[in-house]
């Protein structure tokens, strides 16, 4: 794969590729970390699109493929690019929140050699206590947790924690308990997308966020190894940038429904930046060669504080995408750092949401992702007013 | 954990040990992770096959690779490759 005399020798391969599948989506999550404006993008890459891209991504070195979306399981055609990427060599994981996933079906992702499957919990419905009390939402997940076991996977369940459902983290675990889980995400909420429009309802308070800690610490002892407990809290609260997808196209590739190509999730809101598209462009130009790709790699990019900052080659700065939505400009510091100047915008947020919550009346309405809020946002952003 | 020569060793389950023409290298993936194993660690992985024994593996590397004294060596590899839960007994 190597290119002869190529300047660009220093770049790493792309260890990772994620296919979002599909934007669409039977949730509603007001924390989903999707774009806003998902629902005013093109067609569906077609089968055929899919396929050429699992071999160029195979081609370039990726070994671990994740589909994921939306809902991956929107496609009808999951079971064949399931069988190629293990005919190709992949280590294929699938990231569904167990909608949609009958026996048959998993039946046929067994058969083609899916290698690992991450059930998420998320509140499926509009009444935001549904999320512990709904029975239907439970014997879904224990449905599917079922099939996963029956089919020889491991039970891997992420839960997305924010203030609304963080002080119920004792019921989460016990759920994870009753549903078998040998590994449980409990990942605070990241403010992008809806949950960036939703941050103010969502982000908890320290005293929630210590308290989580403390609970899941002591199920910890009392689980011992039968389950194994990660807990991610969010970036508001931490003093440094966490090292976002190891620095900007350097393991990560993401390939949106639409076909736009991403060194990240949320990457897709920078402005300035033109994202290429599988459609128009092999992946291996795009990871080495593309504008895009290059736009933030290594650091020639820093400003001060990285630019001289002795931890960054370790967190690379942070995230881009965080520091655009802080701070408006992608090239500053992650303002989770506190060298950052721009720091007080996060612990100004982390009080504003401490205020939101002891006035449960104040503040904006939580934004359900949907295809209508979507819509209408979309055109609001466009509008030449505001 | 002390393995015996008699010890028949098999990959984890949930784990798989390929090739990588792209790194050059073995390595062994698991649920959104990898371990790199270049060259004597991907070697003696690569004879981790769920029918030979820890001495079989040390007897083929043996004559794979003549002349050195290897026992010691991959003995303690397979440990901590036990150890890290990449591979187990049958």
């Amino acid at each position: 794969m190597e290119k002869a005399g190529s300047e660009q020798s220093n770049i790493n391969l792309p260890l990772w590729l994620l296919a979002e599948v599909s934007y669409k989506c039977p949730l509603h999550c007001v924390f989903c970390y999707n774009p806003v404006d998902y629902a005013t993008y093109g067609e569906e890459l077609t089968t055929e699109d899919w396929l050429r891209v699992l071999r160029q991504g195979r081609e370039l070195g990726a070994s671990q493929l994740g589909f994921s979306g939306g809902e991956p399981l929107n496609r009808p055609d999951l079971e064949i690019l399931i069988a190629e990427a293990r005919k190709l060599g992949y280590y294929s994981n699938l990231i569904t929140s167990g909608v949609g996933l009958d026996e048959k079906r998993i039946a046929a992702f067994k058969e083609g050699g899916l290698d690992h499957i991450q059930l998420s919990f998320q509140d499926s419905t509009r009444e935001m206590n549904d999320f512990l009390s709904s029975t239907r939402t439970f014997e879904l997940k224990q449905r599917v947790a079922n099939l996963i076991k029956k089919y020889d996977y491991p039970m891997v369940l992420n839960v997305v924690l924010h203030r609304l459902n963080i002080d119920h983290v004792q019921q989460i675990l016990e759920m994870a308990e009753q549903l078998g889980a040998e590994y449980v995400e409990l990942a605070n909420t990241q403010y992008y997308g809806w949950a960036f429009l939703n941050r103010d309802k969502l982000l908890p308070s320290r005293e929630q966020l210590q308290r989580a800690e403390e609970i899941t610490n002591r199920f910890r002892e009392r689980i011992g190894d039968r389950m194994k407990i990660y807990f991610v809290v969010p970036d508001y609260y931490e003093i440094r940038p966490k090292p976002c997808m190891s620095g900007w196209g350097s393991l990560f590739l993401a390939v949106s429904a639409d076909g736009i190509a991403l060194p990240c999730h949320t990457a897709r809101m920078l402005p300035g930046i033109t994202f290429p598209s599988v459609r128009d462009h092999d992946l291996g130009w795009i990871w080495r060669d593309s504008p895009a790709f290059n736009a933030y790699r290594g650091d020639a990019w820093m400003q001060e504080p990285c630019r001289t900052c002795p931890e960054k080659a370790k967190d690379f700065g942070g995230c881009r995408c965080q520091a655009f939505l802080l701070t408006g400009d992608a090239t500053n510091a992650d303002p989770v750092c506190d060298k950052s100047p721009f720091h007080g915008v996060v612990t100004d947020a982390v009080e504003r949401a401490r205020l939101v919550a002891a006035n449960s009346a104040a503040g904006p309405e939580l934004l359900f992702r949907d295809d209508a809020n979507s819509r209408r946002l979309s055109d609001t952003e466009r509008s030449p007013s505001a | 954990m002390t393995l015996n020569d008699d010890s028949v060793l098999e990959i984890a389950h949930h784990f798989r040990f390929q090739w990588e023409p792209a790194q050059q290298a073995h390595v062994l993936l698991y649920p959104e992770g990898m371990v790199k194993l270049p060259g004597s660690s991907g070697e003696i992985l690569k004879r981790v096959n769920g029918e030979a024994t820890v001495g079989d593996i040390v007897a083929d590397l043996g004559r794979a690779f003549p002349g050195a004294d290897l026992r010691g060596d991959v003995i303690e590899f397979l440990e901590h490759a036990y150890g890290k839960g990449w591979i187990r007994t049958k």
